[in-house]
C-alpha cells in the first residue's frame, strides 16, 4: 500500500444523480499488469474516466505516487505521469497521423518514447505517417491511439477496450506488441471485455460488477468459475 | 376511489387565472382610471409584453434564436403608413392586413435563412432586417431615409377627439398583448405546440417520432413573423411617425425584448411577465442615467444567463414548485395516499 | 468603362478589409464554435484604442499597432478565460445572449468614453497617396490593407497548420476530452484562440479607422460584413473567407456606382444570393 504507484481509497463516482461506482478500493504496484474485466455497465469505463481525470471525484479518493489526483482536470493529471488510450480509439480527424503522435507528446515529459521509438514499434504507422489519421485502418488507429498515448512518456498507461470492434488477428497483433511496452518497466491497466487477452498479459485482475469490485486476486490464483460468477452476478 | 387523476391546473395556475382576471378588468378600464402618460407607458408595456411572448416562444421553443426581430416590426409599422396612405384602409385592418403581408413575405426569408445554423442563423435574422431598412430607405413616398408621419385625417379614424384616440389605442394595444399571451400559450398547449417542446428538449429524439422539425419551426417563424408586425403596427400607430433608423432599430426591437425574456426566465410563459415588469421598472428608474443604464442592462443580462440561465421565474419555479400557466400534466393522487 | 473597372478594384481591396473583420470570427467559430456577437464591438474598440495611444504618444498607427494588438490579445485572452469560456456547451442560447449583452455593454461605454462624435485614425500621407496603374489611381491605403489581410490570412494558415499551437487549436475543435487527456487544457487554448482572433481585430481596427471616420455605434455592421464574408467564402475555411470579403467588397462598390443608397444593400443581396445557391459558401472546406 505504502509503495503503490496508483491507489483507490473508496471511490464513489456519479454521473449527476445517477452513481456509477460504489467504494472502490484498488491499488496498483510500479511495473504491475493488471485487468480489469466487467460486462458492459458494470464500470469499467466510468474507473477510467474518474483515474485519468475526465470525471472529476473527490481529492482524495485517487492517489497516484502519493498524490492525490481525484479532482485534478485531466491535463494535469497527464502532466503527472497517467495516460489513457480511450475506448474507440478516438484519434483526432482534423490532424495527420503524425500530428496525432505529436499532439501526444505535449506534455513533454522525458524518457524512452519518441516518434523514432513509436515508428520502430508500429512501422506502419511511419508509411502513413502524414495521411490524414481518418485514412488508417481499425487496427492501425488502435496503433496510433496506442502510439499518441505513450508520447507522454507515462508511468501509468491505462488500456481502455484496445480489442473492441477489431478483427481476432488484428487484436492478436496489438496484444503481441503489449509486452514491449511494459517490458520498459510502465505500470499498466487494461480493461477488457474479453476475459482471456487481458488476463494473458495481466499479473492480477479485478472484476466490476455494478459499479463494485465483486472479485480480486492473482491471475493464477482465481478460477475460471469465480471469475464468471464475479462477471455476470451468478453462480456458475 | 384512490384512482390517480392526471390534471394540468394546480391551486396556484387556478389563483392565477383568477388573480390575472382581475388585473385584466382593472387594465381594461385603464382609461377611466389612468393618466395620459400612465396609460402611455402602460401601452408601450403591452407591447413589450408581446414581443417578448412572441420572441420567447421563438427562442426558448422552437430554438430559433432571433436578433433580427426589428425586421417585422419595422415592416409592420411601414405596412401601416402605406396601406392608410396609400390604401385608404383603416388603421386596424392595415395594421392586421400587415401582419397577412409579413406572414407571405416570411416564408421565402425562412427557405433562406433556415439554411444557417444556430447563432449563425441569429446572425441571419439581422441581415434580413438590414436589407430591410435599407430598403424602405429606398422608398422616397414613405419619407426615404428621414421618415414620414400619419396624416392627421388617418389619425382621426382611430378616434376623432384626443381622449377617444388614445383610449382606443391604449384598448388596442391591451388587446393585442392579451392575444398574443393566449394564443402562445394555446399553440403550446397543442400537438404542434407539445411537439415543439419534444424540438427543443432533443431534436434527434422528436424526428425520431415523426415530427417534421423543419416544418414546425416554419410554422413558428410565420406565426411569428405576422405578429411581430402587427404589434409592429401598433407601435407605430403609438408613435405617429416612422423613420427606417426608428423603424428597425436592433435595440429597441430585439436587444430590450431578448433582455426581457432572458431575465425573466427564456422557455417559460411566465417569465415574459415577469421580464417585462422588471424591465420597465429598471428603465424608469435608470433611463436617466443613459448610457450607463444600458450597460447595467448587458451586465444584469450577462449575469442572469450564467448564474441562473432560467431566469428570475426559474428560480422561483425551482423553489416552490410554481407553475401560473399550466402546460405540464401533473400525476395527482387522492388525498388519502397522499403521505403514504 | 474606366470607372467600373475602378470600382471593382477599390471594391477588390476594401475586400481586405472584410476579410480582416471575417478572420478572427471564423477562427473562433472553427476552434469552439462560438460565434461572437460582439465582434464588431471589439473592432470598434480597437479603434478606439488606437485612437488614445496615438493622441498619447503622437505615434502614427501603423506604430500604434505595436500597443494595441498586445492589448486586444491580452483583453481576448481574460474574456475568454474569465468570462466566454462559461458560457460554451450544448445549448446556443448562453453564448449569444452573453456575447449580445457584451455589445450592448462595449458600445455603451465607447458613448460613455468618447461621446457619439464621429473620429478618425490620421494616418497622414499614406492616405491620400495613391499610383497610377493604367488610367487607375490605386490609393496606398487601401492597396497596403489588402496587402496586410493576405499577409494576416497567410499567418493564421500557418498558426493552424504549422504550429503546435495550431494543432492544439484543431484537436480541441475536434474533441475537447480527448485533448484535455493528452494534456490540453482547453480552457487556455481556447483563451490563445480568442487573443488571436483579437489581435486581428486590432489590425482590423486600426485600418478601418484609417480608412473611415468611426463612431461607437457602427461596430454592428462590421460584424455583420465579416459574418457575410464568412459565408460567402464557406465556413471554416481562412482563404476562402478572403475570397468571400472581396466578392462582397467588389458587390458594394458596383451597387454604390450604380445608386449610393444601394452600396450596404448590394453587399446583402450578394450574401442572399449566395446563400441561396450555395449554402455552403463558395469554397467550402474540403475534409484532408
Amino acid at each position: 500500500m505504502s509503495d503503490a504507484l496508483l491507489s483507490i481509497n473508496s471511490l464513489d463516482a456519479f454521473y449527476d444523480d445517477f452513481q456509477a461506482l460504489y467504494d472502490i478500493d484498488m491499488s496498483l504496484e510500479l511495473g504491475e499488469v493488471i485487468a480489469i474485466i466487467g460486462a458492459n455497465g458494470a464500470g469499467k469505463s466510468t474507473l477510467m474516466r474518474s483515474i485519468s481525470g475526465l470525471l472529476r471525484n473527490e481529492s482524495g479518493q485517487i492517489a497516484f505516487k502519493g498524490a492525490s489526483i481525484g479532482s485534478k482536470r485531466a491535463d494535469q493529471v497527464a502532466y503527472m505521469g497517467i495516460a489513457l488510450v480511450p475506448e474507440g480509439r478516438q484519434l483526432f480527424p482534423s490532424l495527420s497521423v503524425e500530428e496525432n503522435l505529436l499532439l501526444g507528446g505535449t506534455v513533454g515529459r522525458s524518457g524512452p518514447w519518441s516518434l523514432k521509438r513509436i515508428y520502430e514499434l508500429f512501422p506502419v504507422l511511419s508509411d502513413r505517417r502524414n495521411q490524414p489519421s481518418t485514412s488508417l485502418s481499425g487496427g492501425q488507429q488502435q496503433m496510433a491511439a496506442i502510439g499518441r498515448a505513450l508520447m507522454s512518456n507515462p508511468e501509468l498507461i491505462l488500456f481502455d477496450e484496445i480489442s473492441l470492434g477489431l478483427a481476432p488477428i488484428v487484436i492478436k497483433g496489438i496484444y503481441e506488441a503489449l509486452p514491449n511496452i511494459v517490458g520498459e518497466g510502465m505500470t499498466a491497466m487494461i480493461v477488457e471485455q474479453d476475459i482471456s487477452k487481458a488476463l494473458e498479459v495481466s499479473s492480477r485482475v479485478y472484476c466490476l460488477q455494478e459499479g463494485r469490485v465483486s472479485l480480486t486476486g492473482k491471475v493464477g490464483e482465481v478460477s475460471r468459475e469465480d471469475i464468471t460468477a464475479a462477471y455476470f452476478g451468478v453462480a456458475a | 376511489m384512490s384512482m390517480p387523476s392526471v390534471t394540468r391546473a394546480t391551486p396556484a395556475s387556478r389563483a392565477a387565472l383568477f388573480i390575472g382576471l382581475v388585473v385584466l378588468v382593472v387594465l381594461a378600464l385603464g382609461p377611466y382610471w389612468a393618466g395620459r402618460a400612465d396609460m402611455r407607458l402602460m401601452s408601450e408595456i403591452f407591447l413589450y409584453l408581446a414581443l417578448a411572448c412572441i420572441w420567447n416562444l421563438m427562442a426558448g421553443y422552437a430554438g430559433l434564436v432571433s436578433v433580427g426581430q426589428q425586421a417585422f416590426v419595422g415592416f409592420g409599422g411601414y405596412m401601416l403608413f402605406a396601406l392608410t396612405i396609400f390604401g385608404g384602409l383603416h388603421p386596424v385592418p392595415a395594421i392586421i392586413v400587415g401582419g397577412f403581408l409579413a406572414a407571405a413575405l416570411s416564408i421565402p426569408i425562412a427557405t433562406l435563412i433556415f439554411r444557417l445554423k444556430g447563432a449563425y442563423f441569429a446572425i441571419g435574422t439581422w441581415v434580413v432586417a438590414e436589407v430591410f431598412r435599407l430598403s424602405f430607405a429606398q422608398i422616397q413616398s414613405l419619407g426615404g431615409g428621414s421618415g414620414s408621419s400619419l396624416p392627421v385625417a388617418i389619425v382621426k379614424e382611430i378616434g376623432a377627439k384626443k381622449a377617444t384616440r388614445e383610449a382606443n389605442s391604449y384598448w388596442l394595444a391591451l388587446g393585442a398583448a392579451v392575444i398574443v399571451l393566449l394564443a402562445v400559450y394555446f399553440f403550446l398547449r397543442s400537438r404542434r405546440g407539445l411537439a415543439l417542446t419534444a424540438i427543443r428538449d432533443s431534436e434527434v429524439a422528436a424526428s425520431g417520432l415523426g415530427i417534421d422539425i423543419w416544418r414546425t419551426k416554419l410554422e413558428v417563424y410565420v406565426i411569428a413573423s405576422a405578429f411581430t408586425a402587427i404589434i409592429g403596427g401598433l407601435i407605430f400607430l403609438q408613435k405617429l411617425r416612422i423613420s427606417p433608423d426608428a423603424a428597425f432599430s436592433v435595440n429597441d426591437w430585439t436587444a430590450f425584448v431578448i433582455f426581457i425574456v432572458v431575465i425573466g426566465g427564456i422557455g417559460t410563459l411566465e417569465g415574459p411577465i415577469i421580464g417585462t415588469l422588471v424591465f420597465f421598472a429598471l428603465r424608469e428608474t435608470l433611463a436617466d442615467f443613459g448610457t450607463f443604464y444600458l450597460m447595467v442592462l448587458g451586465l444584469v443580462a450577462i449575469v442572469v444567463m450564467l448564474k441562473a440561465p432560467k431566469g428570475l421565474w426559474g428560480l422561483v419555479r425551482d423553489r416552490f414548485d410554481l407553475e401560473l400557466f399550466p402546460l405540464s400534466y401533473r400525476v395527482r393522487f387522492p388525498k388519502d395516499e397522499e403521505g403514504s | 468603362m474606366i470607372e467600373w473597372v475602378n470600382s471593382i478594384v477599390q471594391g477588390i481591396l476594401l475586400g481586405g478589409l472584410y476579410a480582416l473583420f471575417a478572420a478572427g470570427l471564423s477562427l473562433i467559430f472553427g476552434v469552439m464554435r462560438l460565434v461572437n456577437i460582439a465582434h464588431g464591438d471589439l473592432i470598434i474598440l480597437a479603434a478606439y484604442m488606437g485612437l488614445t495611444t496615438i493622441v498619447m504618444l503622437g505615434v502614427h498607427p501603423f506604430v500604434a499597432l505595436l500597443i494595441v494588438i498586445p492589448l486586444m490579445a491580452g483583453f481576448g485572452y481574460v474574456l475568454q478565460r474569465g468570462l466566454l469560456n462559461q458560457t460554451l456547451g450544448d445549448d446556443i442560447l448562453p453564448p449569444l445572449l452573453v456575447t449580445f449583452g457584451l455589445s450592448v455593454i462595449i458600445q455603451n461605454a465607447l458613448l460613455e468614453i468618447y461621446t457619439a462624435d464621429p473620429q478618425k485614425l490620421n494616418g497622414g500621407l499614406i492616405e491620400t497617396a495613391s499610383i497610377p496603374v493604367g488610367g487607375l489611381a490605386i490609393g496606398i491605403l487601401p492597396l497596403v490593407t489588402f496587402a496586410i489581410a493576405i499577409v494576416v490570412i497567410a499567418g493564421l494558415q500557418w498558426v493552424f497548420y504549422a504550429t503546435a499551437i495550431g494543432r492544439g487549436f484543431r484537436a480541441v475543435s475536434d474533441n475537447q476530452d480527448i485533448a484535455q487527456l493528452m494534456g490540453l487544457n482547453k480552457a487556455h487554448v481556447y483563451g490563445l484562440a480568442m487573443a488571436l482572433a483579437l489581435g486581428v481585430v486590432a489590425i482590423a481596427g486600426i485600418l478601418l479607422g484609417m480608412r473611415t471616420s468611426f463612431d461607437p455605434s457602427i461596430g454592428a455592421g462590421r460584424l455583420i460584413f465579416g459574418f457575410e464574408a464568412v459565408i460567402i467564402g464557406g465556413l471554416g475555411n481562412l482563404w476562402g473567407t478572403l475570397a468571400g470579403g472581396v466578392i462582397l467588397g467588389v458587390a458594394q462598390t458596383i451597387g454604390a456606382k450604380i445608386d449610393p443608397g444601394w452600396q450596404l444593400l448590394a453587399g446583402h443581396i450578394a450574401f442572399l444570393v449566395v446563400l441561396a445557391l450555395r449554402p455552403n459558401g463558395l469554397f467550402p472546406r474540403v475534409e484532408h
